[in-house]
């Protein structure tokens, strides 16, 4: 094999997770009730920014990934892939992932009073690439010949929250990453699959910008964002796959036909025991992920696709499930099941189809 | 509670001292493993005097690295499964301090093999039916069990000296409540093993004739009417055993397909690939579950998620080698030998891909059908409604057969 694979690593969830976990339910059960995140799908998205303002500023997650000396937790991968469950759990409407996770990765090493105002929650940013793009083919369309940027960058998730956009930008020599005002830049707001990550289409016209990650380290800073973008989404895929399962089990639990409880029924159980089996699944894949991100392990990018492979199938199976289990009720708007149902869907398609995983996986192991 | 440093350290110096005391190189097999044992170095989880130091199971790996590293013979874990993941921890349970000194230490040497003589013709999944009786002969201590009936799908009959066994031994009961389970004497004169041919055309199994086989009342493991219990703790120790061994990455039925996918070009096909990367990818989930199964484990007690743990393994290796023999193509059609034979030892991903495809169709009907494990996994692991039990209040002898 291509190198030798840690066993240690610890899959998990710490005290310090744990409490972490703790204090993220909490404040999403109280600030982001399902009927708010239903109205998104209506145009109301009144309930983003107060909520974002709770967890980036009050609970400081903005800065979680952030290293203390740019004014940030220092916290690992391990940390953020739990908040990222729970953002799952809630289907939460918040720009966690493409700005707290991906774009403050890009940033890296690059601009420190930037990252330090993303960090703080002051500020809030999304890398401009397409949510589908993969860390292993993704290639800039905008480029900075003449007077500032032009170019145009489809279905870029997090933009309408973002009030900076990081672009990556093809030059002579590499690719830079360039910082441009929202406002700057044509944003324009995408019906999409999965409104609670809305996407938006962003063109650029002769965009003013400053660059942010120089030309020799933009390609490598763009592919560490997906790369950690993709095997962190695995952890929001098991929390979203986790809130269906515990969902289904108990209404299943309550609803009763002929007399029964419909989950006593045996073809139902046994649907719902390989959906658990799944889902304890997921969490080892989404786990080890996580952890050869927070300790720079070798194996990190097979760990990454081996995530998107997994986890994104079962989020989707999950919400399918949750859909036909609970019968009429499921169908339904007012119930919540079709958020996650859009949120997997979409999840699934996000940094890379699971088939484009299996078959970047098939390079990397040597079966081709 | 000590640091795992200190332990680890302190596990070193017992195995340096081991090492010193018996040389591997110059010291007779068995007698090294009996020397392991007694330096608590076999399995460090049990207690002390036990062949353990009473310290978390994830400490044996360490133990086990030493020693191999040092170039220690082993007890050949491979050739007594049943004594070691399913008898010695219902030993260690719910047997005497007689029992425990007795038995434990020629089980983990290997000196004695071990059978399980639970299934029956009647009772598959509904073990509780199990219909062998055992009439207790006498009283007090020198009271002696006569057992008759018939055992089926036992591997390693016809090499064990003991058996853990459960027989009914209280008809009028509801059959939950009138079984006891016995360490039974293999060499009794009333055993009679025979092979059971399966459809590779081997025979690892045999069937179990018990006719007048007595067993001391000494050898009885828990209370009379209490088998059922003791049973269920062998048989989730059995589901942990089949699901949860550490693996390298690519290990296992996994490892048979890529080999000859690697090795044949001329095979590959577009639709074979995802199916072999989907196949592979799940296979490194399983691999990655079990290493966090094992991980809780180092802490706690095998539970129902090793039932789940079973269920991916026996649909991984039926996926897999089904998928390989489709791959091969014009070999598919070819099968290395249908002879009868007693393998010695049975290797899933052994012999050839035809025997692999078939073998493979016995992981989801061995050690608990799948159907019954999900059941395990929705009522004890998700909480949902135990199947309706028509017979569970009836005396057992009143059940119709």
């Amino acid at each position: 094999m291509n190198h030798p694979v840690t066993s240690d690593l610890n899959l998990l969830y710490t005290d310090v997770e744990d409490d972490l976990r703790a204090s993220v339910r909490n404040l999403l059960s109280s600030r982001c009730p399902a009927d708010a995140v239903i109205a998104m799908y209506d145009g109301d998205r009144s309930v983003v920014a107060p909520l974002w303002r709770s967890l980036s500023v009050d609970l400081g997650l903005a800065g979680l990934l952030v290293p203390e000396s740019a004014g940030g937790a220092g916290a690992s991968a391990r940390e953020a892939a739990v908040v990222l469950e729970e953002l799952g759990r809630f289907a939460a409407p918040v720009p966690f992932l493409t700005s707290s996770v991906v774009a403050t990765t890009v940033l890296g090493g690059g601009d420190q009073e930037l990252l330090g105002a993303l960090a703080s929650g002051e500020r809030t940013a999304a890398l401009a690439v397409p949510l589908a793009a993969t860390p292993w083919s993704f290639a800039p369309t905008v480029t900075g010949a003449g007077d500032g940027l032009s170019g145009r960058v489809t279905s870029v998730a997090g933009a309408l929250e973002a009030d900076v956009l990081l672009v990556p930008v093809a030059v002579e020599g590499g690719v830079e990453v360039h910082a441009v005002e929202a406002a700057a830049a044509d944003i324009t707001p995408v019906t999409s699959l999965d409104m609670t990550r809305q996407v938006a289409d962003v063109s650029f016209d002769g965009a003013s910008s400053r660059v942010v990650v120089a030309a020799d380290a933009g390609e490598a800073a763009v592919h560490r964002a997906l790369l950690v973008g993709a095997a962190l989404l695995a952890s929001e895929q098991v929390g979203v796959a986790q809130w269906c399962l515990d969902t289904t089990v108990t209404y299943l639990k309550e609803r009763r036909q002929f007399g029964r409880v419909v989950g006593g029924f045996q073809s139902l159980k046994h649907r719902l025991a390989d959906l658990y089996t799944l889902v304890e699944q997921a969490r080892a894949a989404a786990r080890y992920a996580a952890a050869t991100l927070a300790e720079d392990d070798p194996d990190q990018e097979v760990a990454a696709s081996v995530a998107q492979a997994y986890c994104a199938d079962v989020a989707v199976k999950a919400a399918e499930e949750c859909v036909q289990l609970h019968g009429g009720i499921g169908m339904t708007w007012e119930h919540p099941a079709h958020l996650y149902l859009k949120r997997a869907k979409a999840d699934q398609i996000a940094f890379g189809s699971p088939g484009a995983h299996r078959a970047r996986l098939g390079e990397l192991v040597d079966l081709r | 509670m000590s640091l795992p440093e200190d332990i680890r350290r302190d596990l070193a110096a017992r195995v340096e001292k081991l090492l010193a005391s018996y040389p591997p190189e110059a010291t007779d097999r068995l007698e090294f493993l009996r020397a392991r044992f007694d330096a608590g170095l076999a399995w460090v989880h049990f207690p002390e005097g036990l062949g353990g130091l009473g310290i978390a199971r994830g400490f044996q790996q360490y133990v086990e690295q030493l020693l191999a590293e040092a170039g220690a013979p082993d007890n050949e874990p491979r050739k007594i499964g049943i004594g070691l993941g399913m008898a010695a921890p219902t030993i260690l349970a719910f047997g005497t301090e007689e029992q425990k000194q007795e038995l434990l230490r020629p089980l983990w040497t290997g000196e004695e093999v071990w059978c399980q003589l639970f299934s029956e013709p009647g009772a598959g999944s509904d073990l509780a039916a199990l219909a062998t009786r055992a009439v207790r002969d006498g009283d007090g201590p020198d009271a002696t069990w006569v057992v008759n009936g018939q055992k089926v799908w036992t591997s390693s009959a016809h090499k064990a000296q003991r058996a853990i066994l459960v027989a009914r031994t209280d008809p009028e009961a509801p059959k939950h409540k009138g079984m006891t389970y016995f360490l039974a004497d293999m060499t009794d004169p009333g055993v009679d093993v025979r092979p059971l041919r399966q459809l590779t055309g081997e025979a690892e199994f045999n069937e179990v004739f018990l006719s007048d086989v007595r067993i001391p009342d000494a050898y009885r493991l828990g209370e009379v009417g209490e088998g059922w219990k003791v049973a269920n703790a062998t048989l989730m120790n059995e589901r942990v055993a089949i699901g949860g061994h550490a693996a390298p990455r690519e290990s296992g039925m996994i490892a048979k397909v890529a080999e000859t996918w690697r090795a044949r070009p001329d095979l590959r096909t577009p639709g074979m690939h995802d199916r072999l990367m989907a196949g592979w990818v799940e296979s490194e989930v399983f691999r990655l579950t079990g290493m966090r199964l094992r991980q809780k484990l180092a802490v706690g007690a095998p539970g129902p998620e090793g039932s789940a743990m079973k269920l991916t393994f026996a649909r991984l290796a039926q996926d897999l080698s089904g998928l390989e023999v489709e791959l091969l193509g014009e070999d598919g059609l070819r099968y290395s030998d249908w002879s009868m034979t007693r393998p010695e030892q049975v290797d899933f991903t052994g012999r050839d891909a035809g025997y692999r495809y078939l073998r493979a169709k016995g992981n989801s009907i061995e050690g608990g059908t799948s159907e019954i494990l999900r059941n395990i996994v929705a009522e004890r692991v998700l909480g949902l409604p135990s199947e309706p039990r028509v017979d569970k209040d009836l005396p057992w002898k009143d059940i119709p057969r």
